[in-house]
């Protein structure tokens, strides 16, 4: 059975780097895998979403609406935008972390209040975790979207494959072990 | 051994497996990798191309004189390189020439979404479309073979989603192919008329011939038998999508080369289905072959010619399914367009023209500097193509003498975008006695597509020393007065002011050329990585014109302006339009 899973966030906070390790595990284990990221402006602040899909035998990168096994999502909301890629009785796993668009800052628009609330109120599958917060607290603030691999890995239910080893492919060695811990919490939670 | 590759890297791959030695490109989503990647296999010489015509051009020399040789670039700038694509066309090769485009349905970042398959028959080159990364890898190898074997250059076309989606790659070993014996042959390679019209009379009567047998018989174009109550010819990435609806229920016929068109498979295909679909994005483009064939068949009936296709597209319009509504929420999102930069240099002299709306018209360009066309900036009347910044400037403001409309014409371009097609319009602008303003925002790299060298940068693409273009010496050399150029630090507002308001009253064409590097720059962020600004909250009087700049540090929460400070480069943009003086610098360069 192929499972698709989307990824969503904000320019910069590092969802490609993860759709990236987790698409090599996935590779390793066996999987035929197809992953998609769109970025065109996504480094000036633009949404930014990869799409990954594994199976058996997968032929289209393409996850389409109400599709999705799995919705992660960086930012709170951008996790809106993207409900509705979701299958019914799919999971939300949700990185309450607020980044404000431009169009909030300068107050043109509004960033709504009471998006976790309605959230879990309508979707029966919720993750949601601070993962900025819980990053700034290992002492590695960018290492947030490594807890985020491990709520994913953990909602896969993939612990089984070589994380750690992936982890240290991807990223510099100086930042090794605050991500290895970053993972062990997010796959804790 | 296989690997996870997006299709640009496959493609980067396959040409280094097939012993390709010369490769340019300009950069340009979502083709700008491909030759990113292809850098760093040394076997081959990569450069970054001024413009997309030049990349072209010196592919086309290097095939003449002997090499597996490649040009890159999005859908857009084949336009740019049209001229020479048509009569290499003509001339042919020596060592075999691979063009790709990589086109954008759909547009994620893109000014239109042209089908450049079209150009294929236009120019009557050879045509190819892979569908996934591997396919990317093999097709490139098959692609030199079949340029070198009927003496064609050959078009490789792929899309947004071929070129960053990733699968596992078979890798190969390199096998080098050397270079061709160069024999001097004028009747092949100087396209005089004389010669020229014997080269359209032979491609007419040999080579299409050929290239039609070949693709009535090669295994690019494959049909797959299954059940055959319907059948389904399709090309690239909808094949992908058609086979993850239909897996093998029903029968396929997939055009993997796809000029000339397969003539006698389409028939032999059609004859052995029931009900036939024909699944292409964009363009009818074989659609408009396969019924021109007196076959029926169904395509843009049930297909929108905008957009990408995908599965959901294809289960709706071949099936009827719709999809289930997921869940509803009673909450809308804020829109999240892309923006300007925190410390973007463009944002200073953005806000001093912004100052002048009613006295100015801007033409703008493609580059990050688009971006300052929307709220709460505003900049920007026009965005056509690269190039255009400029040289609709000079048409615009001709109109608006016509007109009697008191209204100053200010052409913005980047430096990678000057260097590509924007001198050229400066030197119509001077030599046709233009009096439009051209601000050159000089950020030192190529920054919208993600940090690419250019002439000047004093880099080549692999980080190698080069020499530096000196933009305002060639500004002056075009003819511009000493008097009418400004060279400024945007992050000096009384500057920017001043150079604005110096270019409303000049009479004559004049420059302003902004030097501050992009603030992305890695360099650029170690370096002032301690810089902030803050606002100081007994002074502030909330009046909002901090916000006006647009930067996405600056919030107003809660009734309080606030600083991000992680985001923050020490600009300093903010403190100078403060009318209060409430916003004050900290911190130290790094040295």
């Amino acid at each position: 059975m192929t499972k698709s899973m989307l990824l969503v966030g904000v320019g910069g906070q590092g969802t490609i780097l993860v759709s990236k390790i987790l698409s090599e595990g996935l590779l390793e284990e066996g999987y035929d895998v197809k992953m998609a990221e769109i970025h065109g402006m996504a480094q000036r602040g633009g949404s930014v979403t990869t799409q990954i899909r594994f199976g058996e035998k997968v032929y289209s990168p393409t996850i389409n609406k109400g599709e999705a096994d799995v919705l992660v999502s960086f930012e709170k909301i951008e996790a809106l935008r993207y409900i509705p890629m979701m299958k019914k009785g799919a999971t939300l796993i949700v990185n309450e972390e607020e980044i404000w668009p431009l169009p909030v800052l300068s107050g043109i628009e509004e960033y709504p209040l009471g998006v976790m609330e309605e959230i879990k109120e309508k979707l029966e599958k919720v993750v949601s975790v601070n993962a900025r917060a819980i990053a700034e607290e290992l002492g590695e603030p960018r290492s947030a979207n490594i807890v985020m691999l491990g709520l994913m890995v953990k909602a896969l239910g993939i612990e089984n494959i070589d994380w750690k080893s992936k982890i240290k492919k991807f990223l510099p060695e100086k930042v090794h072990e605050v991500n290895i811990k970053a993972f062990e919490k997010g796959i804790s939670l | 051994m296989k690997k996870l590759m997006t299709g640009n890297e496959a493609i980067a791959r396959g040409a280094y497996e097939a012993g390709c030695l010369v490769a340019a490109a300009y950069p340009g989503t979502p083709s700008t990798e491909i030759l990113e990647n292809v850098s760093t296999y040394k076997e081959i010489y990569s450069e970054w191309s001024t413009n997309e015509k030049v990349a072209l051009e010196v592919a086309a020399g290097a095939s003449i004189a002997g090499a597996r040789s490649m040009a890159a670039m999005k859908h857009v700038g084949l336009n740019v390189a049209a001229d020479p694509l048509f009569t290499i066309a003509y001339e042919g090769v020596n060592g075999g020439l691979v063009i790709i485009t990589a086109d954008e349905p759909g547009m994620h970042s893109s000014q239109n979404e042209q089908d450049n398959r079209l150009f294929a028959p236009h120019a009557k080159v050879a045509l190819m479309e892979p569908s996934d990364a591997q396919e990317c890898k093999d097709y490139m190898k098959r692609a030199f073979e079949i340029s070198e074997e009927f003496d064609t250059p050959v078009l490789f076309k792929v899309t947004t989603r071929i070129c960053h989606s990733k699968d596992a790659v078979e890798l190969g070993e390199r096998e080098e192919v050397g270079i061709k014996e160069y024999t001097k042959n004028p009747q092949k390679y100087i396209m005089v008329p004389a010669h020229a019209k014997i080269k359209h009379i032979e491609m007419e009567k040999e080579r299409i011939p050929k290239l039609t047998e070949f693709s009535n018989t090669t295994d690019l174009n494959k049909i797959e038998w299954n059940d055959r109550k319907i059948g389904i010819i399709t090309a690239g990435a909808s094949y992908l999508h058609a086979k993850e609806v239909f897996g093998d229920t029903v029968s396929y016929l997939k055009v993997g080369f796809s000029w000339p068109l397969p003539d006698q498979k389409f028939k032999e295909f059609s004859e052995g289905v029931e009900k036939l679909y024909v699944i292409e994005e964009n363009e009818p483009y074989m659609e408009q072959f396969i019924k021109a064939l007196g076959i029926p068949c169904i395509g843009k009936e049930i297909f929108s010619v905008c957009g990408e296709i995908s599965p959901q597209i294809i289960r709706e319009a071949i099936l009827g399914e719709k999809v289930d509504d997921g869940y509803i929420l009673e909450i809308a999102p804020p829109t999240r367009p892309p923006a300007l930069c925190a410390g973007c240099p463009h944002r200073g002299i953005f806000y001093a023209m912004s100052k002048h709306k009613n006295k100015i018209h801007v033409t703008s360009d493609i580059g990050c500097y688009t971006l300052g066309a929307m709220e709460p900036l505003n900049i920007g009347d026009t965005i056509i193509c690269m190039g255009a910044g400029i040289s609709a400037g000079i048409g615009f403001d001709k109109v608006n003498q016509m007109a009697g409309r008191n209204r100053k014409v200010f052409g913005v371009v980047g430096d990678s975008t000057f260097f590509h097609s924007g001198m050229t319009g400066l030197v119509d602008a001077v030599y046709n006695k233009s009096n439009m303003v051209t601000v050159i925002l000089d950020n030192r790299i190529t920054a919208m597509t993600g940090h690419q060298e250019n002439p000047g940068t004093g880099k080549s693409i692999s980080g190698v020393e080069s020499p530096q273009i000196d933009l305002v010496g060639l500004v002056k050399a075009i003819g511009v007065k000493e008097e009418n150029i400004r060279v400024i630090d945007p992050y000096d507002m009384d500057a920017n002011k001043e150079a604005v308001k110096a270019a409303i009253e000049a009479t004559e064409p004049f420059v302003i050329v902004t030097k501050q590097p992009c603030a992305l720059i890695k360099d650029v962020q170690k370096k002032r990585a301690n810089l902030y600004c803050q606002v100081n909250q007994e002074v502030c009087r909330k009046c909002k014109t901090c916000l006006k700049i647009g930067c996405p540090a600056i919030s107003m929460k809660d009734g309080v302006v606030s600083m991000d400070i992680a985001m923050c480069n020490g600009c300093q943009v903010c403190l100078q339009v403060c009318p209060f003086h409430a916003i004050e610098a900290f911190g130290e360069e790094v040295k």
